[in-house]
């Protein structure tokens, strides 16, 4: 507050000279960062235009022709970017719609939860699929899943339920449920915690009217619990929304396999294999490019929607 | 104090006697716990266990025929330890450096009376919302002359917009203006400012920070797959990705050169186990330093 008016007083006296001197080094802080994030991530926005190209590595962007939007009505009809755009689509709506649900109801478990130690102890456990890496989290249920020496399948077998082993990751439909409820299990416990925040700020008071009002624990937490986290809960639905054009390139990398490449063949998978691994780099730039714009104004409409609720938004 | 507060918001305020669905919701919670710790102590059983043990599929949760032989042909193989090591270095090296990044921009964009300040946080944050995407910062990379070293690993990411979102609020809401007046009436400048009274009094938030940025470079291997070809450069999740995930063909030279008497099986599970071991160990007693770095990116940046 002090340091704001002094600064004001040097404005009002038109002396930015006096302003600088004063503040130089804050904006010499500054400089390092920016000069960062030039270096490595704007110097890359002029790449982009090798999507209006056809980009030949080996001549460079001198020697390669322009060719306007050839390369998107080449991409829009491309039966494998259907697919991929078809996918990412539908597997982010899946996640968004099954992931969503899962972190309230564990907050709202963990928060009944009246053993304190026990409380702390599991949350420590249910945070941790959060830290650990794809390639972990991938061959670790590979191991547990596989088809005929797999920790589940063994012991379903050894149970009688089934005579053969399900072949979770390695079957197309199989593989979609699992890798969708895998991600579930990976976040829920840290998706829990901003609802746990949420629910801690609540007003002890409201609670106690509700027990006056012979509210029983069901009854408290449909009526007050919820309503009163209902602002998180539709932020951060608004704002997974958002994300739909993106998907995690490990995440699926680390899932992938030839027998399930229909259902994992998404937007990023397509990009690293048509780009990096094919070679035509004008086609992946222009799909990155699509995805990128698409994914921005997704961002900022959910933003818009998101304060015109009359809560936080994003930005 | 914390717990009385904690047990206060809870719908169940002001009744001690223990219900049924108590014990309901402490079992659906068990559960829960169980399926994120069973699978790690599965494959961890399986990586100790004898090779007839395994092929005999009689391994659940102990260890059968305990030996470390797979551990021992890991070792003698040499290639997972020295991936280990770089990929510490190149967690170190990322966390120092995105740390310091993250400091030069939180600090200035948390004074309130910086000029400019709208238009420098945009620019910072821009990135996050619109990437160029892979082909062009590959190019860019190439002619940077970091593909195919070890710092394309440390570089292009290490200064994350979010977690620079999260330390503006930190500063913002805890540290008091009249720190700032008294350091600004003893003459200090801001530099001096900053690290005499601001970071030793942000300890808590950069060590979450440090934790968010270390794990987040520990765990990705997405850049490795795009920028790095030298075996040598690889960092250890990559390395276990090739060698568990794609077909396994690196398990198998792993299995020759090292002279292996496990079975793959038991080798890859303990694969696993090395590459996870680091994290599990540490994770601990670091946790609630992330818990705390989470709820403040909740409250927003």
């Amino acid at each position: 507050m002090a340091q704001k008016s002094v600064e004001r007083r040097d404005l009002r006296a038109g002396k930015m000279g006096v302003y600088l001197r004063n503040n130089w080094q804050l904006y010499a802080l500054l400089l390092i960062p920016i000069a960062f994030v030039i270096i490595f991530k704007y110097a890359a926005y002029p790449g982009m235009r090798i999507a209006f190209m056809n980009y030949k590595p080996a001549k460079g962007f001198s020697g390669s022709p322009w060719v306007g939007l050839e390369t998107f009505e080449k991409v829009f009809k491309d039966k494998s970017f259907h697919t991929a755009l078809r996918n990412s689509l539908i597997f982010n709506f899946l996640d968004l719609i099954v992931g969503f649900p899962v972190p309230i109801i564990l907050a709202l478990l963990l928060n009944e939860l009246r053993f304190d130690r026990y409380k702390k102890v599991s949350q420590t456990i249910l945070y941790l699929p959060h830290f650990l890496s794809w390639p972990i989290i991938a061959s670790v249920m590979l191991t547990l899943f596989k088809p005929e020496t797999g920790l589940v399948n063994v012991a379903l077998m050894n149970l009688g339920i089934i005579d053969k082993g399900i072949p979770f990751l390695t079957e197309k439909w199989h593989w979609a449920v699992s890798y969708l409820l895998i991600g579930v299990w990976q976040n829920m416990g840290w998706g829990s915690i901003i609802y746990l925040a949420a629910i801690t700020g609540i007003d002890a008071e409201l609670y106690e009217a509700a027990t006056i009002d012979g509210a029983g624990r069901w009854r408290k937490i449909w009526n007050v619990t919820l309503p009163c986290i209902r602002g998180t809960m539709v932020t951060l639905l608004i704002m997974n929304l958002g994300r739909v054009m993106g998907s995690n390139f490990e995440r699926l990398d680390a899932f992938g396999n030839v027998q399930v490449k229909d259902f994992q063949y998404q937007l990023a998978i397509y990009i690293y294999e048509k780009g990096l691994a094919g070679g035509n780099f004008s086609r992946a730039t222009a799909v990155g490019l699509f995805q990128s714009l698409v994914g921005l104004i997704l961002v900022l409409a959910s933003d818009k929607v998101a304060k015109k609720l009359g809560e936080d938004g994003l930005l | 104090m914390q717990a009385k507060t904690v047990k206060k918001t809870s719908a169940f305020a002001g009744v001690n006697r223990i219900r049924v669905s108590d014990l309901v919701i402490a079992f659906v919670i068990l559960l829960l716990s169980l399926t994120c710790i069973l699978p790690f102590i599965h494959v961890t059983a399986k990586s100790v266990s004898s090779n007839t043990a395994v092929m005999s599929k009689s391994v659940y949760l102990w260890p059968k025929g305990l030996n470390f032989d797979a551990y021992v042909s890991i070792f003698r193989d040499g290639q997972l330890t020295h991936s280990m090591v770089y990929t510490v270095i190149v967690t170190l090296l990322f966390t120092v450096i995105g740390m310091f990044i993250t400091i030069c921009a939180a600090y200035p964009l948390s004074i309130r009376g910086l000029k400019g300040r709208p238009v420098f946080a945009f620019i910072l944050m821009f990135t996050m919302y619109f990437s160029a995407g892979l082909i062009p910062e590959y190019l860019l990379y190439k002619d940077l002359g970091l593909l195919n070293t070890m710092w394309v690993l440390v570089l292009p990411l290490c200064f994350a917009p979010y977690n620079m979102l999260i330390m503006r609020s930190f500063l913002a809401s805890t540290i008091p203006d009249s720190l700032y007046e008294a350091a600004k009436l003893d003459g200090a400048s801001h530099i001096q400012t900053l690290i005499k009274i601001v970071l030793p009094l942000s300890k808590p938030i950069l060590a979450t920070l440090s934790l968010f940025y270390a794990v987040g470079r520990w765990n990705a291997y997405a850049d490795a797959k795009y920028y790095i070809t030298a075996k040598s450069l690889q960092p250890l999740q990559y390395l276990l990705s090739n060698m568990v995930l794609n077909s396994g063909n690196d398990a198998i030279s792993l299995a020759e050169s090292a002279a292996a008497e496990s079975t793959p099986e038991v080798l890859q599970a303990a694969t696993i186990m090395f590459a996870t071991l680091p994290i599990i160990m540490v994770y601990p007693f670091v946790q609630k330093y992330f818990v705390k770095g989470a709820m403040i990116g909740a409250v927003k940046g």
